[in-house]
């Protein structure tokens, strides 16, 4: 029999026990919904998972510090192989070098440094970081005041909440106010002086005779947001302090930090005109790539710390999850399986004259066979597309659901929820699949009926 | 399509047995029958003689326990599934006591089935379809259901579904055993134009013998699964 005339056929005698047929129908379509609620939740708590960690900024960076920062004072003298003797200084030159290894999508120093600010006559001192544009997205800044840096060289700040507090008893009311930020910079001193000779005989108290001089200055920022967490900055940045500033601002002030003042009384320390970073970090594009950027840069001969990718094992978590929710959600599918057996079983009872009405009229073994095929493929088709439809439902349900809830904790909207394309084809394929499996059994029944008996029966 | 000895049918000791328990059922027993080319043959015999085994034999709807049948020189019993649901699809016809009519289609969607089966292309169908039912005086009931048709006018349309596919062999099971005498013979003088204008063999099996001796050829009879000479006096 040619395809339409079986899917004609097949589609008549669906509807000709529709009540029964669209039962097992939405039996299949219940098992496929349930199947996608669980996998869409797994798929979704992993997205969302994975999305907190990148966002955390912990598993894609690389602390970079040179060796000779590592290096205390007193074991400077330590015998040491060459290669440690000749520690490259983490320069300008050394972050580009950086920039350019596969895979790292920035290398931005790190600055901090305290500092006097005056807001509305009064001072109060702070740590002062900087914070590169990519931090945007980190989760702190999630449901901050205000708004993030206007560009990457903006004059504006963000204050963390407790800082703001001690500013104005109403946070909110500091948003686009001025606040003065005093600071020292640091000139680098003519090559002329000499550094070696006159580190003994320095007196801290003076601005001469040292790697550099200092100069206070002020600038003027503008509050722009604050936000209630201390964004993390990769490793390094655990309670980086408690005013930030574009990362490009901090570096164009050049404030004297404390690394600066190693330089004084390192003997080896380079002629003062170069920018030397007291560590620099390194996001990596992927975390999975963090292993392979670390060991370039140790090669490079730095010293390197990262966190233990923890995405990896957060994804064998999840793909265990995720089959057992598998699991969970196929049991159901199991049982609506059952179902088109028992269906096309009662069926075979009831059209037992038909199939041997069909078989005198020429039909073969195999037309019959395929026009049992034909009906449960496509109550599996059916159902599934309902089931997908169904479990896509259910899952914004649920989603609504947690969402009201997490308002109520006062805690932002999550989706725990992700319906992917590939999630919607896999279960109305396997809803198919399941179909034509339960369909094989009442399929050779039907078969195999002899025609005699069934057109003797009446 | 004729043999060269002209017959449609010819059936070699062809035998049928049901085992039941210890005891063989010997529903049609070593059977040689030939019926020629546009032959209309009426098979008789009491209930239980066999009558339907045979013509399901012929049909190619059952298989002998042995002997061979032959339809147009091709042997049944060598016939795999497959060739054996062709042959039921163009070689014969068929037509019951019952109707056997799907009670949920319309007639002409009955009698298109057989067209179905035997993959017609669907530009022709329409056409023969009308063209069957018209034959049997029913072109005016094409969308109506069976159950909606009167005894006689239900076996009309199994003929016409029977007709559908031009076979070259006409089986009719008692045909009339479920109709008054007058629908009866209605049907008969149907089935007697069938097998004149179109040429067709026809075999039917049939109990009122005073009907077979009007309109068919040929009787044959048959008794406890055996051919005879004459019908046994009951
Ligand atoms: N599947 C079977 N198992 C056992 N015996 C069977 C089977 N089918 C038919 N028979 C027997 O074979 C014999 C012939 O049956 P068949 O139906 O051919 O008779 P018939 O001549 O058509 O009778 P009727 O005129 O009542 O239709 C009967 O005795 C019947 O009981
Ligand atoms: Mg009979």
């Amino acid at each position: 029999m040619k395809a339409r005339d079986l899917a004609e056929l097949a589609a008549r005698n669906l509807r000709e026990a529709l009540l029964r047929n669209a039962l097992t129908t939405l039996g299949i379509a219940v098992g496929v919904a349930s199947l996608v609620a669980m996998l869409s939740l797994g798929v979704g708590l992993q997205e969302l998972a994975s999305k907190r960690l990148a966002r955390s900024g912990l598993f894609d960076s690389i602390l970079v510090s040179s060796k000779q920062n590592l290096r205390g004072f007193g074991r400077a003298a330590r015998k040491a192989e060459p290669a440690t003797e000749e520690a490259r200084a983490l320069d300008e030159t050394a972050r580009q070098e950086i920039a350019r290894l596969p895979n790292v999508a920035e290398v931005y120093p790190e600055i901090r440094f305290a500092s006097e600010l005056r807001y509305a006559g009064k001072s109060h001192f702070a740590l002062v970081a900087g914070l590169p544009p990519s931090a945007r997205m980190r989760d702190a800044f999630e449901g901050m005041k205000g708004t993030f840096f206007s560009a990457p060289e903006a004059e504006e700040d963000i204050l963390q909440v407790e800082f703001a507090r001690e500013l104005n008893s109403e946070p909110g009311a500091l948003l686009g106010q001025e606040l003065l930020l005093h600071y020292a910079e640091r000139h680098p001193l003519p090559p002329t002086t000499s550094a070696k000779s006159s580190a003994h005989d320095a007196d801290p108290g003076t601005n001469t005779g040292l790697g550099f001089s200092v100069m206070p200055r002020e600038k003027k920022l503008r509050i722009v947001g604050i936000v209630e967490t201390q964004p993390g900055a990769g490793p390094a940045g655990f309670g980086s302090g408690r005013v930030f500033v574009p990362l490009q601002l901090a570096q164009s002030l050049k404030v004297v930090q404390g690394p600066d003042f190693n330089e004084i009384v390192r003997t080896s320390s380079s002629p003062g005109g170069a920018t030397k970073y007291l560590s620099l970090t390194v996001r990596v594009s992927n975390p999975q790539q963090v292993p392979a950027v670390e060991e370039a840069v140790k090669k490079m001969g730095f010293a390197a710390f990262s966190l233990l990718d923890a995405t990896r094992n957060l994804r064998r978590f999840f793909a265990i999850l995720d089959l057992f929710l598998g699991i969970f959600g196929s049991l159901a599918l199991a049982v609506a399986s059952l179902g088109i057996i028992n269906t096309l079983v009662m069926a075979i009872l009831e059209r037992r004259r038909e199939i041997g009405i069909l078989k005198a009229l020429g039909a073969g073994d195999r037309d019959i066979r395929q026009l049992f095929f034909a009906e449960a493929g496509a109550m599996g088709l059916a159902g599934g597309a309902l089931g997908v439809a169904l479990g896509w439902g259910l899952g914004r349900v649920i989603n609504f659901g947690t969402n009201l809830y997490l308002r109520r904790q006062d805690l932002p909207g999550e989706d725990i929820w992700s319906v992917p394309w590939w999630l919607v084809g896999a279960a109305v394929g396997f809803a198919v699949v399941v179909s034509l499996v339960s369909g094989i059994y009442p399929a050779a029944r039907a078969a195999r009926l002899d025609p005699v008996q069934a057109l003797r029966y009446e | 399509m004729a043999n060269t000895d002209g017959a449609a049918i010819r059936t070699e000791r062809v035998s049928r047995h049901y085992p039941m328990g210890t005891t063989l059922i010997r529903a049609v027993d070593e059977v040689t029958l030939m019926v020629r080319a546009g032959e209309f043959l009426a098979l008789l015999g009491s209930s239980g003689s066999g009558k339907s085994t045979l013509l399901n034999l012929i049909a190619g709807l059952d298989r002998p326990t042995s002997g061979a049948i032959f339809a147009h020189a091709r042997d049944l019993a060598r016939m795999n599934p497959q060739e054996l649901a062709q042959h039921r699809s163009r070689t014969v016809g068929m037509v019951f006591q019952a109707f056997n009519l799907l009670p949920r289609m319309t007639l002409e969607e009955n009698v298109e089935l057989p067209l179905r089966l035997a993959e017609v292309p669907r530009s022709e169908r329409a056409g023969r379809v009308r063209e069957a039912l018209e034959r049997v005086r029913l072109g005016a009931r094409l969308t109506h259901r069976p159950g909606e048709l009167s005894g006689g006018e239900q076996q009309r349309a199994a003929l016409a579904r029977a007709l559908v596919n031009r076979p070259n062999i006409l089986l009719a099971d008692e045909p009339t055993g479920n109709l008054d005498s007058r629908t009866g013979e209605e049907i008969l003088r149907l089935l007697s134009e069938v097998n004149q204008t179109l040429g067709m063999t026809l075999v039917m099996v049939t109990h009122e013998r005073t009907l077979a001796e009007r309109f068919a050829h040929r009787i044959v009879f048959l008794s406890d699964g055996r051919l005879v000479e004459k019908e046994e006096p009951r």
